[in-house]
């Protein structure tokens, strides 16, 4: 309850519309609740970044945000999740579209096994984009946006899993934005590569925080505080604190966040 | 004393050792000795036999020396390319559903079905094809033998489709359906392609093992002293010359038979090696 309220100052301060809504989502693998009843907004064209510890549900919570979760079998939601206004757990509702507009990167980078422009060319493909111009104008802005062109611009035509662990995560990032989503929801989109890509991944997330609004998870609390404008701190199921990151970090409200931030636990 | 007895017991260990692994070698050897034999004694019989006439002519009546058997090496492409048309579809099609729908009842009932039928003599294939095809149809046919074929093809390439799919990572579908993907086009444009490698090594695989199938052609597909296209009328094939001649009194009939046999055994063989180079050359994962 403190949070959202605590947010809704922020919102007014900053000026910026909500893009993501959530209302009481309650979520259950078969009998065992998952999160139990979260409320927050997620504002336009900034990086949200939930935090806390291991199976408090960060996972869970950006996977109802796109509804991946519905891919797992013998789960249920309860509660309003509304995104870019729409109310997405209602009937009818169209799923690949949600998809497009909300993109996803997941924590180990999935590239499919095809060349790198097919990689990137298949997602508009599936939306209905057949010009070849067209395809490959998508393809050259998505790579420069996920500051990955120059490095691919020669091996276009080679496999996508040829390329190192950085560079195929930020060709993750690439595909995603080449369906031109509104929302992207990262999962530790970090956690496997080395220092280095690390960096150029969080560099990418600062250069995207303009154009999209961003949710990530992350374990690590230099890099929330590094690339996120708003953290979230998730414990066992609930949402304990939201706030913007340079507050929550140095002037927790709760105890428990407070705890996990300073590493007495999680 | 203590050290004595470590010795004794280290020299024991080499012998145990080495007992052990001669008696592997040995029965390795044991094991592919066949395989030489055969492969020795059907190139040393049959690969002087093979020329440019023995591939492009017809066999010769009684009597006359020479000749070759082209209707056979044509109607056994023939009678493989009907049942690879018949089974790839069928095969690809329900080793997908397993794979996708492990787990669920009717995949497990479809798995049980496909066990069976891999079970199944090929002579009984050849039998119920002849029942339910060549008799309705009124004579011997490449179409029927196709068939029997294709029967014998599906649950080799349904297994092997379905190994191939379960070991793609979870991921790749999660990576497409992401995207807004409907899950026939994930199936059809990311899952596929994904195990393309491995679902045509195992039909490869599977035309290898059907290219020598002699018993249910017998009485569907017969024979044909002629190079024949039609499918609806009979057709030779490699392995029914081969028994035909070989059972003959005819000495030229024995040496088309040899040179068959040798034909048939370099075709498997090169299916083989060309399968398991494209597995290993474009493997995925
Ligand atoms: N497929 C599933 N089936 C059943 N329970 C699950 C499943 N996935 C997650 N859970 C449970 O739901 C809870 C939340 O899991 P979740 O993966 O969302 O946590 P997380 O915060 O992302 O953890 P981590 O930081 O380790 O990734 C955990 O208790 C977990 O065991
Ligand atoms: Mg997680």
């Amino acid at each position: 309850m403190l949070a959202t309220m605590e947010y809704k100052e922020t919102e007014q301060a900053t000026a910026t519309s909500v893009k993501v809504h959530v209302e009481g989502l309650r979520f259950f693998y078969g009998a065992s609740e998952a999160l139990h009843g979260i409320t927050l907004d997620i504002p336009e064209k900034q990086v949200t970044a939930l935090i806390g510890p291991s199976g408090c549900g960060k996972s869970t919570f950006l996977r109802t945000l796109n509804r991946m979760n519905d891919l797992i079998e013998n789960t249920r939601v309860e509660g309003l999740v509304e995104v870019l206004g729409d109310n997405i757990y209602a009937p009818g509702y169209d799923l690949a579209e949600l998809r497009r507009r909300v993109g996803m990167v997941f924590q180990r980078s999935n590239p499919f096994p095809k060349t790198i422009f097919e990689n990137i060319a298949y997602g508009p493909r599936i939306h209905g984009v057949r010009d070849r111009a067209t395809l490959e104008e998508i393809v050259e802005k998505s790579l420069r946006n996920a500051a990955l062109w120059d490095e691919v611009k020669d091996r276009m035509n080679q496999s996508a899993l040829g390329l190192s662990g950085g560079q195929q995560q930020r060709l993750c990032i690439a595909r995603a934005l080449a369906v031109d989503p509104e929302v992207i929801l990262m999962d530790e989109p970090a956690s496997a590569l080395d220092p280095r890509s690390t960096a150029a991944v969080e560099d990418l997330i600062l250069e995207l925080r303009n154009q999209y609004t961003i949710v990530i998870v992350t374990h690590n609390m230099q890099q929330a505080s590094r690339v996120s404008d708003f953290t979230a701190f998730f414990y066992e199921g609930d949402l304990v604190e939201l706030g913007k990151t340079p507050n929550l970090f140095t002037c927790p409200r709760e105890k428990r966040t407070e705890d996990y931030i300073t590493g007495r636990f999680g | 004393m203590k050290l004595v007895n470590r010795k004794r017991r280290t020299a024991r260990r080499y012998f145990l050792d080495r007992l052990v692994r001669y008696s592997v070698y040995f029965l390795c050897g044991v094991a592919i000795l066949p395989l030489f034999f055969i492969f020795g004694f059907i190139f040393s019989k049959g690969i002087t036999i093979l020329d440019w006439e023995f591939l492009t002519s017809l066999p010769k009546s009684i009597g006359e020396s020479g000749g070759g058997v082209v209707n056979a090496i044509t109607g056994s492409l023939y009678l493989v390319g009907i049942a690879a048309s018949v089974a790839i579809p069928l095969g690809v099609a329900a080793g997908t559903y397993l794979s996708e729908y492990r787990g669920s009842k009717l995949a497990n009932i479809l798995g049980q079905a496909v066990d069976v039928l891999n079970g199944v003599p090929s002579i009984v294939i050849g039998l119920v094809v002849y029942e339910l095809v060549v008799l309705p149809m009124g004579g011997f046919s490449a179409i029927s033998g196709g068939i029997a074929l294709g029967m014998i093809m599906i649950p080799v390439i349904t297994r092997s489709t379905e190994e191939t799919l379960k070991m793609l990572p979870k991921s790749l579908k999660e990576a497409s359906l992401a995207l807004g993907a409907s899950y026939a086009t994930t199936v059809l444009r990311v899952v596929l392609p994904a195990g393309l490698t491995g679902i045509i090594t195992g039909i490869l695989v599977s035309l290898a093992r059907v290219a020598g199938e002699t018993a249910p052609l017998l009485f569907t597909a017969f024979g044909n002293p002629f190079v024949n296209l039609d499918p609806l009328k009979p057709v030779s094939s490699l392995p029914a010359l081969i028994f035909n001649y070989a059972v003959s009194p005819y000495e030229d009939w024995h040496r088309l038979a040899w040179g068959s046999a040798c034909v048939l055994l370099l075709g498997i063989l090169a299916l083989n090696l060309f399968s398991r180079w494209l597995s290993r050359r474009y493997r995925w994962y």
